[in-house]
């Protein structure tokens, strides 16, 4: 399909084509930056979800039980699921998508025009999303989508990516799991405005509640040394950003039972909570800023390093700072000046 | 980056034997395809729909129900209905199958069939050779 | 003993080791299909730590090893029952008169996809598989002319059927009842196994603690009512067919069977009372020794289990029988007529095992329902078997053979290790275990895993299936195919649209509202459904109910 078919298209409600710019944006297609250029305008009305835990949590089925009740209060609802991919073979099973079954069998979610869901492979990539995460929600966000999920690898890792891409970030734990690893491991504390303790009809769920309540009422420094006394991810604590944040914000803490539909409709509640939050607080922009201004930074990085290969003799000033002839500082001034004057003639 | 081959790996239909499907399922992902399983008792419709959200390459349909006849032309017309293009992917069929309805299957769009204790590494090599031959012949 | 240690060295020294170094052998393992390795020869030695009259003993005694009955077949042969099935009820009728005729001792049910999951014909759910892979069953009416001139006092009918077990169990009852056979002579059998649902065979409507209760309602009305009927049939086949091996398939039925004898003792039935009325499903594979020994490790353990872990007393409660059908899964679509091989070599591990009855497939399953020929040949082969091979004329011939003896000794080891294991998840109950399992994946992890390790082996060529991977030849197939009427979902539906147009609407109601109600109040469920099919409620509606109470269940997958 061309640009201007899969954008018209896109836009004007037809699956087909944003399920093929999907790919072209997720595969890095040439065609891939054209067309992000033409949607951009149009999006940033969606409110975009993420959750986030560790395997075994239950995040598919919070997922599915939250479309569910999100299409019952009459929003229309993407999904992107991201599984792992091996690094080695690039493959990977996709298989969060069978757990997207609701409650009455009578109205399938599989079916629902109202609801699109999309699996993608981190493709081996660290940090709980795939690469292209954040298009590809931009790309649902255009299409017209009230509320985007989106679900990380959820392989045990550090997961932190996906305060990157979300405006309300979901931690669902569970009991049982030995709560300090839960809790203190990869900046699960900082990255939450909302925590979940799924499967709380497990024994232990108030344990994990009134210890998650205990360690988000701490400050900034308790957590710290808390979190180094039990060798949890030190860098992103230190940095303090988690907690700035969320300023002002106390994370609730939900139980749900998914797989009983128990618990959701509060936890809708909840995000919906925090995205009205952020909006009358002003932190919503906040955050966008943060994120816009990250993303032009890379973004111009990017440009700015193609140019230094294409209009510039770089690899002759790596080799005179090879044969230490020339010192860093000087050699990227120079190429800078390269850069700025190819520009002035072209 | 290379586009990786998506598969769509479906039962479809009532019967429960995900045997195969696991096991195809498993192979395919280890021969570096992303692999998308439906799990078990899924309509036409919802394979269909699966089929262009997720833009696959490939469609497996798996089943031992002797429903072959009724519910594969389904989900393909189904993909045309949901506005995707059956012609751009591989339609493939795996279980027990008589003879006489693996040729009318091909007359109604199915690529290929495969029967009980066909090496996986077939599956893999006709995707792989079947693929880009198809697409080409769309196209032109 | 000592004399035959030094020998052993001597040989091993002597005899074996240098032909090695001149011959070589073909393979540096050698190993049973389930994987247990397997040394050159067997001796004494290897079964010095049993002891006869404790762990093999004679016929018809504890621990049974040897077989549940003093003479076996010596007494009367194997039944031999052929699952059969197809369209409409007139079809299938048509087809067991035709088996009976032929010396079929037994009759076997398949029904079709709608029928098994229990939803009605004319569901959405259900088009394109009516009849497609057994009968279709919707109402009482279609059982009337199933049975139709087929006296139920003198046949015993098995049914393969689960989540609605009752309802079968109730029409088959009701049929009786209008042929004015008492209910208490009626024989037969109902699979009615849920819990390897969940493990394997995937037939799942409700969640499973709910499907357990479903169970144990039967068994609690069975032993009152049916007593001649056998009210499950705990089933290793389709674990086996879904990838396990022989050995996981020894323990997970095993297992299943403790945890519903738990799940009856729980509800306060007497242990003697149902124990006659629980019986086996194996699978008979291609390993020859192997199935042998399991058929005989089963037997053994489950005697030691009833009598020793649950207390029963009469000896007739300590018995395992079983029934055997040959491995689907070895069939090939290849060189079909090869089948006929290997279900020959199956049916008989399971007759040398000691089966209570056998099904054997017919050759050509791997592309469709088997036809008229290959439904005779399939039971031919077990007439083969038992008139002119003379196999059946000794009890339990391979009992004492060093190797046979071991690997049942075996099996029997590396089953207790997975008992014990779900016995673990279930903090001492088999029970809670096994639920347990079936939560967290234990099961499915397991099976799934042993199903991708054959396979790899297959796609390897370390393992040859012939005709397959090896011995492969260029043909074209021309095998008579059982087609079925594509009539027949159109001739069902009207049937059923009859049926109720012509029944008491009104007393279905009532009945369904008693079920309703009993299944709320944690009563048992039978009483209603006898009453809901006698008057002609669907399977549809009566499993309705039940799902609007229990909910429905869907499984997780794990690949």
């Amino acid at each position: 399909m061309k640009v201007e078919e899969l954008v018209e298209g896109l836009l004007s409600g037809n699956r087909r084509a944003l399920a093929r710019a999907i790919t072209y944006v997720e595969n890095d297609y040439p065609e891939s930056k054209e067309i992000m250029k033409r949607i951009f305008t149009k999006t940033g009305k969606a409110h975009i979800v993420g959750l986030t835990g560790f395997p075994g949590v239950g995040k598919s089925t919070l997922v599915s039980k939250l479309t569910e009740e999100f299409r019952k209060r009459g929003k229309k609802v993407g999904i992107v699921a991201i599984d792992p991919g091996s690094p080695f073979t690039g493959g990977a099973l996709l298989g969060d998508r069978l757990r997207l079954d609701g409650m009455d069998s009578r109205k399938p979610l599989w079916t629902d025009p109202g609801i699109f869901f999309r699996s993608m492979s981190s493709r081996g990539r660290a940090g709980g999303l795939a690469a292209k995460t954040g298009d590809v929600v931009r790309l649902l966000d255009a299409f017209g989508f009230d509320v985007i999920l989106v679900e990380t690898v959820g392989a045990g890792q550090s997961e932190v990516d996906i305060i990157e891409v979300a405006d309300t970030s979901v931690v669902v734990m569970m009991p049982e799991t030995g709560d300090e690893i839960q809790i203190n491991k990869a900046g699960i504390l900082e990255i939450g405005d909302i925590y979940v303790v799924n499967k709380a009809d497990l024994g232990g769920a108030e344990k994990v509640e009134r210890w998650l309540k205990y360690m988000l009422s701490l400050d900034e420094e308790s957590v710290q040394m808390l979190s180094q006394m039990t060798h949890a991810d030190e860098a992103r604590v230190a940095s303090g950003e988690f907690f700035e944040r969320r300023k002002g914000w106390n994370p609730p803490v939900v139980k749900t039972v998914a797989d009983k539909g128990e618990g959701i409709a509060e936890l809708a509640d909840a995000i919906e909570e925090h995205f009205k939050y952020m909006k009358e607080t002003g932190l919503i922009e906040k955050r966008r800023r943060e994120r816009m201004k990250r993303e032009l930074f890379e973004i111009v990085t990017d440009d700015i390093i193609k140019l230094v290969k294409e209009k510039t003799n770089y690899r002759d000033v790596i080799e005179k700072l090879v044969r230490n002839e020339i010192d860093p500082y000087t050699a990227a001034e120079r190429i800078v000046e390269e850069v700025l004057k190819s520009g002035e003639k072209g | 980056m290379e586009k990786k081959i998506r598969v769509l790996v479906a039962k479809v239909g009532l019967d429960g034997h995900d045997r195969g499907a696991k096991v195809l399922a498993r192979f395919l992902r280890d021969s570096g395809f992303e692999v998308i399983y439906t799990g078990l008792h899924r309509t036409p419709q919802e394979v269909a729909m699966a089929a262009v959200d997720e833009d696959v390459d490939v469609v497996g349909i798996s089943l031992h129900s002797g429903a072959h006849l009724a519910l594969v032309p389904k989900v393909i017309n189904y993909i045309r209905e949901y506005g995707g293009n059956p012609d751009e992917m591989l339609v493939l069929v795996g279980g027990v199958i008589p003879t006489d309805d693996i040729v009318e299957l091909k007359k109604m769009g199915v690529d290929e069939v495969f029967i009980p204790g066909t090496p996986i590494s077939e599956i893999v090599e006709f995707i792989k050779i079947k693929l880009p031959e198809k697409r080409k012949k769309n196209e032109s | 003993m000592t004399r035959i240690d030094e020998k052993r060295r001597e040989w091993e020294e002597k005899c074996l080791k240098p032909w090695l170094q001149k011959a070589g052998q073909r393979e540096e393992r050698f190993e049973t299909l389930s994987g247990i390795k397997v040394k050159t020869v067997y001796d004494p030695l290897d079964i010095e730590h049993l002891d006869f009259v404790k762990d093999i003993g004679y016929p018809g005694e504890y621990p049974f090893t040897r077989g549940v009955y003093p003479n076996m077949y010596r007494g009367r042969l194997w039944t031999m029952r052929q699952f059969s099935g197809f369209g409409t009820a007139e079809d299938t009728n048509r087809r067991w008169k035709m088996l009976l005729e032929e010396g079929e001792t037994g009759l076997s049910t398949a029904f079709d996809f709608p029928t098994l999951m229990g939803v009605d014909s004319d569901d959405p759910l259900a088009d394109g598989e009516v009849g497609k892979v057994g009968v279709a069953i919707d109402t009482l009416k279609d059982f009337e002319i199933l049975f139709d001139g087929i006296p139920l006092d003198k046949v015993s009918t098995s049914f393969t059927i689960n989540p609605p077990a009752g309802i079968i169990l109730a029409m088959y009852v009701a049929i009786a009842e209008k042929q004015g056979v008492s209910k208490e002579k009626i024989r037969g059998t109902i699979q009615n196994d849920m819990l390897k649902e969940f493990h394997a065979q995937n037939t799942l409507v409700l969640p499973p603690e709910p499907s357990l209760k479903v169970v144990v309602d039967i068994f609690e009305w069975g032993a009152e009512h049916v007593p001649k009927f056998n009210l499950i049939s705990i089933s290793g086949y389709h674990i086996r067919e879904a990838g396990s091996t022989a050995v996981q398939e020894l323990a997970f039925t095993i297992a299943d069977g403790m945890a519903y004898v738990e799940a009856a003792m729980e509800r306060g039935i007497d242990i003697d009372k149902l124990a006659p009325q629980l019986s086996f499903f194996f699978n008979s594979h291609n390993d020859f020794f192997e199935e042998i020994a399991k058929f005989r490790a089963a037997r053994r353990m489950w005697a030691k289990i009833m009598r020793d872990e649950y207390g029963a007393k009469d000896p007739r409660s300590w018995w395992l029988k079983f029934h055997t059908q040959t491995a689907g899964c070895s069939l090939t679509a290849q060189q079909p007529l090869n089948n006929v091989v290997r279900t020959t070599i199956q049916a008989m591990a399971a007759v040398l095992g000691g089966t209570q009855s056998l099904h054997t497939n017919s050759f050509d399953e791997a592309w469709a329902l088997p036809s008229d020929e290959a439904v005779r040949v399939a039971l031919r082969t077990q007439q083969i078997i038992a008139y002119e091979s003379g196999i059946p004329n000794v009890v339990d011939p391979l009992a004492g053979s060093y190797y046979v003896e071991w690997l049942t000794d075996k099996m029997e080891k590396l089953a207790w290790k997975y008992i014990e294991d779900i016995r673990k998840m279930g903090d001492g109950s088999m029970l809670r275990g096994v639920l347990k399992g079936i939560e967290n994946g234990f099961f499915v992890r397991e099976i799934s895993d042993a199903a991708a390790r054959y396979q790899r082996e297959i796609e390897e060529g370390k393992r040859i299936v012939v005709g397959v991977n090896k011995f492969t030849i260029e043909e074209e197939l021309k095998i008579p195919i059982l087609k079925v009427d594509p009539e027949v979902q159109r001739r069902q539906i009207e049937r059923l649209k009859k049926v109720k147009a012509e029944r008491d609407n009104e007393a279905v109601k009532e009945a369904l509202e008693w079920l309703r109600s009993a299944a709320e109040n944690d009563e048992n469920v039978m009483p209603p459904i006898m009453e809901a099919v006698k008057s002609y409620a669907t399977i549809g509606e009566i499993m309705g109910v039940l799902k609007e109470v229990y909910g429905t269940y869907k499984k997780p997958i794990i690949i």
